[in-house]
């Protein structure tokens, strides 16, 4: 029997919610303050650069410098938010992020754009397979990874209004909408995007949509997939992970990065302290990945809905009867 | 390969680049025309004129090497190096496909003949200085060879590794930085100028000459030059013009990282005839 599909019309991507919530921010807070690094037209902060000149930094390519600058202005009271690639925000400025914002106690939000392997054609060398892992080890660190535009618009107004330093995980493609635009969010609180009594699929970014699909195609078969959108990687939700391992006895995790270091071994950790059960991960498997389209890469590195279903089918397999 | 210095031969393939690069671009309907057109006559000196290599036998431990750390620019790369014979001139238009050897970046997974794998800038640099202590060790007659952008020179680590360059005489190291004036979001001048650059690099113990970029005898006095000095390394400030050879990417910041339409292509390829 055919169940209801869930509909997800393509919106626009998380990067340029980004750019439109950061306008709003710096009309209700003149605290508010941007830095980029010869990036602005991609990370969409010339939003801001256009409307508030004076609050907009230009840094140049030089990301590690910005960063610093960034933990400068937070210990003198702004609210800053630095951006590039999260390729080199995390790599090039890891240090300082790590001993000026997170060992230092700041108000810095990093926000890295073209994430993950879905930028396509510039290859690997503008990929970021690795920021959530490097993110996620800066102590003190909330990490965020929305899944559409309506996600990362709430979720960057919140982490401005939340004392502490961010890290927010941007992409380059259009992404569909998952969510409606009355949808509540809450840091550190996972959303029950689809209901479901089997497995559950655990994802963010660009998963989440995919892993609807896969619940939707599964649905058909009789297997009923919940669905759990970890928009926080950090503090991570471990009510709604331990209440899925409990209630559906399998979870797979699925997300647009090292499947070795990202949000999979993270949830892993919890099941394990929690109720352990059968899990599956996808993600990238110990590779960089190449140029291409972004739907050319995204099928080669097994980032679809088809991909989740497989994953879902595995677990299902080694889960008790 | 065939190699020469006669200046007509060399700007004769120059050009060919030119119209490789736009073709490249065209086709893959992403990449960077801008600075790839810009580092042409660079290029093709060191490649065609200057350098000491055997594309027959890419690992040939004395060869000069050549690092392009501003890897966007690998329009041009590519070209040049499926001109002298390295990789397949007739797959240059599958650039940033998927599985093409031609990727969006150089990466030396699909292409071993590559000295480095570049994209991320600020890198070239030190690399080019490891290679080049690597060469005095072996008392190998090598010269190392690194193309930096010049919104690429706003990275720290440059000057960490011109300030090593110089401390240590790496003088088999030459280092070119592509003088455009524009970078990504615009000119340099209004990101993060540069000036007084030469007095930096100066300062900072390196031999400096400022040629024309697109004068292919000025750059093979430049690089004569640069391999008479010794003691020191040397960084050749090319002069150059973003876009160079196409009228309407010229000096235009947006031609850093657009892909031309179908009417610019054509129009590009009619003035490069
Ligand atoms: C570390 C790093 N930061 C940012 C980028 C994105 N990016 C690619 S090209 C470019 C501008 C480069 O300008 P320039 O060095 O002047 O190169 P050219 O004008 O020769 O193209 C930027 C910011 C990058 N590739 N690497
Ligand atoms: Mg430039």
């Amino acid at each position: 029997m055919a169940t209801a599909k869930h509909e997800l019309k393509l919106g626009r991507a998380t990067r340029e919610a980004f750019g439109e919530a950061l306008v709003e921010l710096g009309r209700e807070n003149p605290n508010v303050v941007v830095c980029d690094a010869d990036l602005s037209k991609s990370t969409y902060t010339h939003l801001f650069a256009k409307e508030f000149k004076d609050r907009f930094f230009e840094c140049g390519i030089a990301e590690a410098n910005m960063v610093a600058i960034g933990a400068g202005l937070a210990h003198a009271g702004k609210v800053p938010f630095v951006s590039s690639f999260s390729a080199f925000l995390l790599n090039k400025g890891f240090e300082q992020l790590r001993v000026t914002a997170a060992y230092g106690r700041t108000n810095l939000k990093a926000v890295g754009t073209h994430s993950g392997i879905s930028i396509g054609e510039d290859g690997p060398s503008q990929m970021s397979i690795e920021d959530i892992s490097l993110a996620t080890s800066l102590a003190g660190f909330t990490v965020i990874a929305p899944c559409d535009e309506i996600a990362m618009k709430e979720l960057v107004k919140q982490a401005a209004h939340t004392w502490g330093p961010f890290f927010i995980r941007a992409g380059r493609a259009k992404c569909p909408l998952v969510y409606s635009p009355d949808q509540k969010f809450e840091i550190g609180k996972a959303i029950e995007v689809v209901a479901g009594t089997d497995v559950t699929v655990i994802a963010n970014g660009l998963l989440v949509a995919e892993a609807v699909k896969a619940s939707d195609t599964l649905a058909d078969e009789g297997i009923s997939v919940r669905v759990v959108d970890m928009h926080t990687v950090k503090p991570i939700d471990r009510d709604a992970i331990a209440k899925a391992a409990a209630e559906t006895g399998a979870i797979v995790v699925a997300e647009e990065h090292l499947v070795d270091a990202g949000l999979g071994v993270r949830v892993a950790q919890v099941v394990a302290e929690t109720n352990p059960c059968v899990m599956e991960f996808l993600g990238i498997n110990d590779t960089y990945a190449e140029s291409g389209t972004p739907d050319d890469v995204l099928d080669k590195y097994g980032m679809r809905a088809k991909n989740v279903v497989e994953k879902i089918k595995a677990v299902l397999a080694r889960k008790k009867k | 390969m065939q190699k020469t210095s006669n200046v007509a031969e060399l700007e004769a393939i120059c050009k060919s680049v030119r119209r490789s690069i736009i073709e490249m671009i065209y086709h893959a309907k992403s990449g960077h025309p801008g600075g790839s057109l810009s580092a042409v006559e660079t290029l093709v000196t060191l490649y065609f004129d200057v350098m000491n290599h055997k594309p027959e036998q890419p690992d040939w431990k004395d060869r000069d090497r050549f690092i392009l750390s501003k890897g966007h620019a690998c329009p041009v790369l590519y070209a040049v190096m499926a001109e002298c014979g390295y990789t397949p001139k007739d797959k240059l238009n599958t650039l940033r496909e998927l599985g093409s050897i031609y990727q969006g970046h150089p990466d030396m997974r699909f292409i071993p003949s590559l000295e480095a794998s570049t994209g991320s800038l600020g890198l070239g640099l030190s690399l080019a200085i490891g290679m080049g202590l690597a060469a005095k060790l072996d008392k190998s007659p090598a010269r190392t060879y690194v193309v930096l952008g010049d919104g690429e020179i706003q990275e720290g680590q440059i000057w960490e590794a011109a300030m090593f360059g110089s401390y240590h005489h790496v003088d088999n190291v030459c280092c070119i930085v592509d003088y455009n004036k524009i970078q990504l979001d615009g000119w340099v001048k209004d990101i993060m100028g540069l000036e007084p650059l030469a007095d930096k690099w100066k300062s900072f113990g390196w031999h400096v000459i400022q040629p024309d970029g697109h004068s292919v005898s000025g750059m093979q006095a430049a690089f004569a030059e640069a391999a008479a000095t010794k003691n020191k390394p040397t960084v050749i400030i090319a002069e150059t013009i973003k876009g160079k050879g196409v009228s309407f990417m010229e000096n235009n910041p947006k031609y850093h990282g657009v892909a031309p339409n179908a009417d610019e292509y054509k129009k590009a390829l009619e003035e490069l005839q």
